[in-house]
């Protein structure tokens, strides 16, 4: 019947995620049940503090869940060895290269360490990977420089060619678009948006672009103050799950526009 | 890692100029010996005086070898420090290691005077202060090896090294707040650092450890490449940081410890030499950087070394002085220039 079985990447069950200190657990989010599939842009919104770094933290492995499950890939994400990690799950944090020395090509080269042997020797597949990521980034030009040498958009193209590089099924990014001006916003996005299609990697994202998000995304995981939803973002909309994002009295979302307008 | 160059010439280049300064560093001393002796002493032909080979073969040549061995180790903690901690101004000694060398000497030169007469001058024979140092930062390697276990944050690892050090250190001002001047002017004398003096036994055991650390930075380098993005992405990639960060400060402590053993506490040459390669290889591939800085830490400490026999004179100056006095304006000028720190 089901000929074509969708590939589900990312699936999480009644998962709660906050930090226990001493025994006591306190709980940032509850409930968070997504699926994602195999080729999905997939969008995570809601307002500051409600818990998306952290959401986005126990989902790639660095800190332990709460309660819930994660599967990756039909496993359980405790199941992988870090190792194993590196190979299904790449990511792109806020934080910069602690090193401004490195060069754009010896940074995203060190995307390949899972795969390069023990002194990290490059292979021809590793070299293919490198100049894949390069050219679907539009980071050619920029291979010789150095990091201190780039601005905030090329540095976050550098990032995402890293994590491309490490060519894991599931790419998960903190935030790409902070501290981009309006166009390197929609270029990010737009190359995430084209990276998904054209190599079928799923790729996960929070932002604070809810509008941008809204046009491109395939699936969005909202979360508010008491509930997290994920569904299609036309869906969302019509089920006012926006409306409940931001207090009413300061912003007010529109339907038909699926933008935000201040209250005056 | 790929990197942009390969760095064939300037590796020749600084093998060339390490040999140049070997040579020049066994001609040079008290005793001016030609070069065409020299030759002669390692061709097996023997030197024309008896005194020259006994000279070059007992005492200049394992002084040599020392030097050698001492830049290149230091430099390589150095780099391994820097990276670790990613922090620009990390040497072989942030973890306290040159300050327990130092405890022990201190608490050696003071306890000899408890025993006094003949027990006190075996006490205070050149192996007894090898042993001292190396004691003393054997145990802060162990304070510092016992908290890495128990701390995942490597900044606190940091803080606490030098911590150890401040403790250490006050315990040494207190110790020589009650001893005499002869004992202050022994222990004084050992801090300066001394190359010269080396029995072959000592040159051997020195050559072990710097192998051991040697193999264990090479060993690291893919590990140190992935820490340069910060230790969440090197996670995201695989890494066990606890592991890793254990094996790099493992390295540092019998490359930095054994050194400071044999040849005391000798500053500059670690925090300078990395970032000296640094302004001529412009990479950040440990592949490239650990020979690089091996090479270069070799050389700088030759050229001290030369310089502080005072040629054609009968005086050596403390190699401690030297390293700081050639390499600290060297540093400057670059930054001045370059205005720039990177690691």
């Amino acid at each position: 019947m089901a000929s074509e079985e969708k590939h589900i990447i990312l699936q999480t069950h009644n998962l709660s995620v906050g930090y226990s200190k001493k025994g006591s657990d306190s709980i940032i989010a509850e409930k968070i049940n997504l699926s994602i599939e195999k080729g999905e842009l997939v969008g995570l919104v809601g307002a500051n503090g409600i818990g998306k770094s952290t959401l986005l933290r126990t989902l790639t492995g660095m800190q332990n869940p709460l309660k819930g499950s994660i599967f990756l890939n039909g496993i359980d994400l405790n199941d992988y060895s870090s190792f194993q990690l590196a190979m299904q799950l790449s990511v792109v944090l806020t934080e910069a290269p602690a090193s401004k020395n490195l060069s754009v090509l010896e940074l995203i080269s060190l995307g390949r360490q899972p795969y390069t042997n023990w002194i990290g020797a490059l292979s021809k597949a590793d070299k293919e990977a490198i100049n894949f990521a390069l050219e679907a980034t539009e980071t050619i030009d920029l291979a010789r420089r150095k990091c201190f040498e780039l601005s905030d958009g090329q540095m976050q193209r550098v990032a995402i060619a890293r994590a491309l590089a490490q060519d894991t099924p599931l790419i998960i990014l903190d935030e790409p678009t902070t501290h981009l001006d309006l166009y390197h916003r929609a270029y990010v996005l737009k190359l995430l948006k084209n990276l998904a299609k054209k190599t079928g990697k799923t790729i996960f994202f929070s932002t604070h672009e809810i509008d941008l998000a809204i046009q491109l995304t395939d699936k969005m995981l909202v979360m508010a103050k008491n509930e997290t939803y994920f569904d299609d973002p036309c869906k969302l909309i019509e089920n006012g799950r926006f409306d409940a994002l931001f207090p009413k009295e300061t912003i007010d979302f529109d339907s038909k526009t699926g933008r935000f307008t201040i209250r005056k | 890692m790929q990197t942009v160059q390969t760095y064939k010439l300037q590796f020749f280049l600084l093998f060339l100029v390490l040999i140049v300064a070997f040579f020049v560093n066994l001609s040079m001393g008290s005793v001016s010996i030609p070069m065409k002796e020299i030759i002669s002493v390692f061709t097996g032909n023997g030197a024309s005086k008896e005194t020259w080979h006994y000279i070059l073969i007992d005492y200049r040549l394992p002084k040599a070898i020392t030097a050698m061995l001492a830049g290149g180790g230091l430099a390589i903690s150095g780099l391994l420090m820097q990276t670790l901690f990613r922090n620009p101004l990390a040497g072989p000694f942030v973890l306290g290691l040159s300050s327990g060398a130092s405890l022990g000497v201190a608490i050696l030169i003071l306890g000899a005077s408890a025993f006094g007469g003949f027990f006190g001058t075996i006490l205070l024979s050149q192996w007894s202060l090898v042993i001292a140092s190396a004691l003393g930062s054997f145990l802060v390697l162990l304070a510092v090896l016992a908290v890495t276990f128990r701390i995942k944050d490597t900044m606190a690892i940091l803080i606490i090294g030098l911590m150890f050090g401040s403790i250490t250190t006050a315990v040494v001002s207190v110790l020589s707040y009650f001893s005499n001047a002869e004992q202050l002017q022994q222990y004084i004398f050992w801090s300066f650092g001394s190359l010269g003096n080396q029995s072959w036994q000592g040159v051997l055991i020195l050559i072990i450890c710097f192998m051991i650390g040697l193999a264990l930075s090479v060993i690291s380098s893919k590990s140190l490449n992935a820490l340069l993005l910060g230790e969440n992405y090197a996670k995201s990639m695989g890494l066990h940081i606890k592991r890793t960060t254990f094996i790099i400060i493992l390295a540092t402590s019998i490359l930095a410890g054994s050194i400071t053993a044999f040849v005391g506490p000798i500053a500059f040459i670690g925090l300078a030499v990395p970032h000296l390669v640094r302004q001529v290889y412009k990479t950040a591939n440990h592949i490239i950087l650990l020979p690089a800085v091996l090479l270069c830490g070799s050389l700088l400490m030759l050229i001290c070394d030369t310089v502080a026999q005072l040629p054609f004179s009968e005086y050596t100056l403390p190699i401690n002085a030297i390293t700081s006095l050639i390499g600290a304006p060297v540093v400057i000028w670059l930054l001045v220039r370059k205005r720039k720190l990177f690691f």
